[in-house]
């Protein structure tokens, strides 16, 4: 099975591909060196998604339906499950939408599931070898997994940087009037937009982060000095919304705000991926954690392994001073 | 409405410095700090909290080892009616399918209407919910941060997506969630409360009475398995710095200034 397809799914919104697509590309040629790839674009209207991604793919799948103009995880399940050979093996990105599908798929296709890839390690015969990470992110783990039934793999974003495919650009093939006559258990209502706060960290230079290691609200204080006396913006992480401590507009992360700041001082937060996907730009990076695994300290450009309600509060007061 | 809500007890990875114990077989397991996977946490008391607005049951199900009892006790005590464990040796090794395998067994033994688990646990990998609907047929969604009951028709959700915006969708029952932290605040529960639960009789199956395959779970089933686990060379890394706390601050103060992060 050595020859088996590669299928990508391309997550796209307003008739662009997401970043993950290209990135999927380059996965696929680091887990299955050599095979072809086919990219399945789904949606109503996807031309543009389906030209711009054929760069990248030896083929392009087109599914353009009215009814699968929102991408409905549980509609597009079955859809894959009629479509896909036996034995396939299918990338699709760790995101919000590969959450929703992936697992599920894979068995409705008797397919091995691997999720979260962030590293290739080869593949000899059915068996694929993948790095994972685990315990968020302390620790890696080399996986083995059969896949003489094939696989559905989710790769964490980010982790595989787009690169030139050697693909010289497939054709598309139009196979929309098989995507008729599914129906779903599940049904799509609205989208939401994120409330929009009368905060703006998107927008600052310079970012002091808190994360849970702040350990109590009460101790917030410490951290909204060390900001006020650097001129810096507060934002956190996640679990600092979760409990109601800040505002969901100063999160930063995936399901958060993405931030570009010049300096970010991340306090007490271990670095999950979900996290570090909302900073770009390649900020100065400091980071003050009480765990020397932190996996922080793998991406921060300076590190301090210390408590930070000791560390902060002489921070300030060397600032208050210093000016 | 009669809700199973799947909990694992993990290492609670905000407390502790995990590390590759010899050979990679392990990590270091001993004066690990262990507590009920944050996900699954919210995932109960959304269940409590639809129970207490509806009426119905709440039952707790866990597969591990004999420790899992400590957080079925745990979530018990937070207002959920029912525990179950699911106990073998042959479980062991099973991979996320596996897993799913398992938990679907258990379901086929009572009657439910709805199956809550956590978005994702300590290996990350997000799947077991979604494998167990596949299993059942039943209808799925993930990481979900809103749930309204309306007696008669479909459940409307929430799901959270990309920069915080919510998906917002109906799903009919009886059918499989994925919860998203924030969804609600998790009660508080002292040793009061679990002294309470204390001596609630919890059942154990293992899988003849869950009438499991042996072959299908456990390492013996899993197509999905850890080699070893290791430590990542360093790419860069971080420059560390050393001293006592002054210190410490004074050479993060000179950092800030030449960086533009003082203004
Ligand atoms: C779909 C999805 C989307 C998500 N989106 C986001 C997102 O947008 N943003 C986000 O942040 N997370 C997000 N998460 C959550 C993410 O997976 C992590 O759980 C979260 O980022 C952890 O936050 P943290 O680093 O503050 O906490 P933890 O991981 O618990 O880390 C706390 C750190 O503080 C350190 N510490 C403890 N005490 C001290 C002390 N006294 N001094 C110094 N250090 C101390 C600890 O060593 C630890 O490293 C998402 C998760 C999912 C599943
Ligand atoms: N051993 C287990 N026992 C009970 N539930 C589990 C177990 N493993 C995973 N789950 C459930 O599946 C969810 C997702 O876990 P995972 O797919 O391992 O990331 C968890 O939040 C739990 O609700």
């Amino acid at each position: 099975m050595s020859d088996a397809k590669v299928f990508i799914l391309v997550t796209h919104a307003d008739g662009k591909a997401d970043d993950s697509a290209f990135e999927l590309a380059a996965a696929s040629g680091r887990l299955f060196p050599g095979a072809s790839t086919t990219a399945l674009v789904v949606g109503s209207g996807v031309d543009a998604v389906c030209q711009e991604v054929a760069t990248v793919f030896g083929e392009v799948w087109k599914f353009d339906q009215a009814a699968l103009a929102y991408p409905n995880a549980e509609l597009l399940r079955p859809l894959l499950v009629k479509v896909l050979p036996a034995g396939s093996r299918v990338l699709l990105a760790h995101n919000t939408f590969g959450l929703d599908l992936g697992p599920g798929l894979s068995v409705k296709l008797g397919a091995a599931y691997v999720p979260d890839v962030v590293g290739a390690e080869g593949l000899d015969g059915a068996t694929l070898k993948v790095i994972r990470q685990e315990f968020a992110g302390q620790v890696s783990a080399h996986v083995a997994c059969d896949i003489s039934k094939g696989a559905v793999v989710s790769v964490r974003p980010g982790a595989f940087k787009p690169e030139p495919s050697g693909a010289t650009g497939g054709p598309v093939v139009d196979r929309s009037t098989e995507a008729t006559g599914l129906s779903a258990r599940r049904s799509f209502v609205e989208v939401i937009s994120a409330e929009a706060g009368d905060i703006d960290i998107t927008k600052e230079d310079v970012l002091v982060s808190v994360g849970r290691g702040i350990g109590e609200q009460e101790n917030l204080a410490l951290v909204e000095a060390l900001a006020e006396a650097m001129g810096a913006g507060l934002s956190c992480s996640r679990p600092i919304v979760d409990a109601k401590w800040l505002e969901k507009p100063r999160q930063v992360g995936t399901s958060g705000q993405t931030v570009k700041p010049k300096v970010y001082l991340a306090l007490g937060i271990s670095g999950s991926f979900q996290h570090m996907g909302g900073i770009k730009g390649n900020p100065f990076m400091i980071a003050v954690n009480k765990n020397p695994k932190a996996p922080i300290f793998q991406v921060a450009s300076v590190g301090v392994v210390a408590d930070l309600l000791e560390l902060v509060p002489a921070l300030t007061e060397k600032i208050k001073k210093g000016k | 409405m009669d809700i199973l809500v799947c909990v694992k007890r993990v290492p609670d990875s905000a407390e502790n410095e995990i590390s590759v114990a010899a050979g990679g077989a392990d990590i270091h397991r001993d004066d690990l700090v262990y507590s009920v996977n944050e996900w699954d946490n919210y995932a109960v008391e959304e269940a409590i909290q639809i129970t207490e607005r509806l009426g119905g049951t709440v039952t707790v199900v866990s597969l591990g080892d004999s420790e899992a009892e400590e957080v079925v006790r745990r979530e018990m005590a937070m207002g959920a009616g029912q525990g179950l464990l699911l106990v073998d040796g042959a479980f062991t090794g099973s991979d996320g399918l596996g897993i799913a395998t398992i938990l679907k067994a258990a379901v086929q033994k009572g009657r439910y209407d709805l199956i809550l688990t956590g978005a994702q646990a300590d290996d990350g990998g997000g799947q077991v919910g979604g494998m167990l609907a596949a299993l059942l047929d039943w209808p799925f969604a993930s990481l979900v941060n809103r749930i309204d009951v309306n007696e008669g028709k479909p459940l409307r959700i929430g799901r959270e997506i990309e920069g915080g915006a919510q998906e917002v969708s109906d799903i009919e029952t009886p059918c499989v969630l994925s919860i998203q932290t924030g969804i609600n605040e998790p009660r508080y529960v002292g040793i009061r409360g679990i002294r309470k639960v204390a001596s609630v009789e919890i059942p154990v199956l293992d899988a003849t009475a869950l009438g499991v395959e042996t072959a299908s779970v456990g390492s013996a089933g899993a197509k999905v398995r850890r080699v070893d686990y290791f430590v990542p060379v360093a790419g860069a890394g971080a420059e560390m710095l050393t001293g006592s706390t002054d210190e410490l601050a004074g050479k993060l103060l000179d950092l800030l200034k030449a960086k533009g992060g003082i203004k």
